[in-house]
């Protein structure tokens, strides 16, 4: 297996990926440390006149940093609703065969594939009617139909790892469902409780098309708010530089706990 | 899902209740209104006539949505043919144990979670011939390089943007399925002189078929359906030379408000992915199976 000269072309080839993978992210933190002027004027691999300026601009203007809250916001509102809903029909699905249970998996799976695209109008319509429009709740709930499906998925495929005989020892016990299920069955499954949580997180944290469809001012996300910065005359870019850094940094952070899982659940429970 | 051993109990349907009314609520009926759209004209928003199949035949022969179809398809499919060796490459070469591992495996997903317009904001910037190191770097070499003027170099900025936002992805399961392979199978074939390229063959190819295939379907529907990404790096643009399906449905739908021939075309783009699917669903199922077989052995 180690002969050396494999070694090194394989540890080469990584060095030259991770380089690619890199560069793009350092150019815009790079950016971020930049005064526009220094940007347009010079080219440089490292900011000249190192400055936090544009970080102050987010962190002190109320329409960047409500963009950061908001997000947050519905972010939040979602993975708990995701969560409540996918915990016990995962359940149901790793432990009893009933009818029709291969097809509703079926359909969980197609709504996770489905383009936000398609939807995007019957949203609007059916929002503005129930008075949802731009609250942190029209995007929560519309980022459920991808999420809800992905959390049942990676739930279900952490739960079917746990054996029966637990399950069935509790009951003659004397536990009842309720009582098993929260003090016996999910310290159990922890570990999956925190990836499925982490993956409802990321995907209607990256998520831009219903956010910014969905919202107008009050409710505004910060992946909407930065189109429009791009949209405008005259480009910002050290601030949308700062602002897109700033965008990285929770997952960044996250990632590490999850490092081990993250195979898992991308790929919906089944590695 | 596997379960000769599960006990029926039509009572769970109780615990899967919560979950149906929730996408019911927000995929089912949303669904419904675009079918009701795809079969009428909507004059005004008091008035509408039965139109029957007509946006969809209309649909069916709109050539600017023949030109989205077979670009989106040229798209997926480069996307494939590039992503997937080169991620099975990078999880080859990936350090298997200790901090090294897990600081490339960080390293390596990162790109997965920054949001989709930022990988688009990111590319805009790193593509620029006056302030970003891409384009800026391509122009020294004598190349005159602008992914806002020239449709082919927008087309391989978009893809190599992919592949940079979602190799890791196949890196990533490819990894996983390599690491489920007992050592004993590495001593086995070194006992018998096997190569490297052997080993390769005959021993991870095999062992990492499920999650390729995982890995293939999940990046064919997901490049299916790419928006924010070249919606913020060329807005579809020059021209359309990137405009693809989800691009063309939302101008359609939001722009134009063409509400009929949107819906249409919706269903339509809707039956595709089902059809994939399908196809994914049944090969996640035998992927599961084939584990847990492989595990009480």
């Amino acid at each position: 297996m180690n002969n050396t000269p494999r070694f090194r072309v394989r540890t080469l080839f990584l060095i030259v990926y991770l380089v690619f993978a890199m560069l793009p992210i350092y150019w815009m933190v790079n950016m971020s440390f930049k005064t526009n002027q220094g940007i347009l004027s010079s080219f440089s691999l490292l900011p000249k006149n190192f400055t936090w300026d544009n970080y102050v601009t987010i962190f002190t203007d109320p329409s960047w940093y409500n963009g950061y809250i908001n997000s947050l916001t519905y972010v939040a509102l979602n993975t708990v609703m995701s969560l409540a809903v996918a915990l016990p029909a995962a359940y149901a699905f790793s432990r009893y065969r009933f009818l029709g249970d291969k097809h509703v998996f079926f359909w969980l799976l197609t709504n996770r594939m489905t383009p936000p695209a398609v939807f995007l109008l019957p949203f609007f319509q059916l929002y503005s009617t129930l008075g949802l429009m731009d609250t942190y709740w029209a995007v929560a709930l519309a980022h459920l139909v991808f999420n809800v499906p992905l959390a049942v998925w990676i739930l279900e495929g952490f739960m079917s790892g746990i054996p029966r005989e637990i399950d069935e020892t509790a009951y003659i016990d004397g536990y009842s469902f309720p009582r098993f299920f929260i003090t016996i069955f999910l310290p159990l499954i922890k570990a999956g409780v925190g990836v499925a949580a982490f993956f409802c997180f990321m995907f209607s944290w990256v998520e831009l098309l219903l956010a910014r469809t969905l919202t107008s001012v009050n409710a505004k996300p910060i992946v909407a708010t930065m189109t429009r910065t791009v949209s405008a005359a005259g480009m910002d870019w050290a601030t949308l530089a700062a602002a897109g850094t700033l965008t990285i940094i929770p997952g960044a952070i996250v990632i590490w706990f999850v490092r081990h899982y993250i195979a898992k659940g991308f790929a919906m429970g089944r590695v | 899902m596997n379960g000769s051993t599960k006990p029926v109990n039509q009572k769970a349907w109780w615990l899967i209740l919560p979950v149906c009314l929730c996408v019911a609520f927000s995929a089912v009926l949303p669904l419904m209104t675009v079918v009701n759209y795809s079969v009428q004209d909507v004059i005004s928003p008091t008035r509408s006539v039965f139109v029957g199949t007509e946006w969809f035949t209309a649909v069916m022969r709109d050539e600017e949505l023949h030109a989205a179809l077979l670009r989106q398809l040229m798209f997926s499919l480069s996307v494939l043919a590039i992503e997937i060796p080169l991620g099975i490459g990078l999880a080859l070469s990936m350090p298997a144990k200790g901090w090294k591992a897990s600081a490339v495996l960080v390293l390596v997903a990162l790109s997965l979670l920054i949001p989709w317009n930022v990988v688009g904001t990111i590319w805009q910037i790193f593509g620029r011939t006056d302030i970003g190191l891409m384009g800026r770097a391509l122009s020294m070499m004598g190349i005159d390089y602008s992914y806002a003027s020239n449709p082919t170099q927008a087309w391989l900025t978009v893809l190599l943007m992919d592949v940079w936002h979602w190799t890791p992805l196949v890196a990533l399961l490819a990894y996983a399925g390599l690491r489920s392979i007992p050592d004993a199978y590495y001593q086995a074939a070194s006992i018998d002189g096997a190569s490297r390229l052997a080993v390769f063959r005959y021993i991870q190819l095999p062992k990492m078929r499920g999650v390729l295939m995982i890995a293939v379907l999940l990046r064919f529907m997901d490049s299916f359906m790419i928006y924010t990404e070249p919606f913020v790096l060329t807005g579809g643009g020059p021209g359309d030379a990137t405009t693809f399906l989800s691009q063309y449905l939302t101008q359609k739908a939001v722009g134009q408000f063409d509400l009929g021939p949107a819906a249409a075309f919706s269903l339509i783009y809707f039956l595709i992915i089902l059809l994939f699917c399908f196809i994914l669903y049944n090969w996640m199922l035998r992927v599961g199976t084939q584990d847990k077989r492989s595990g009480h052995e």
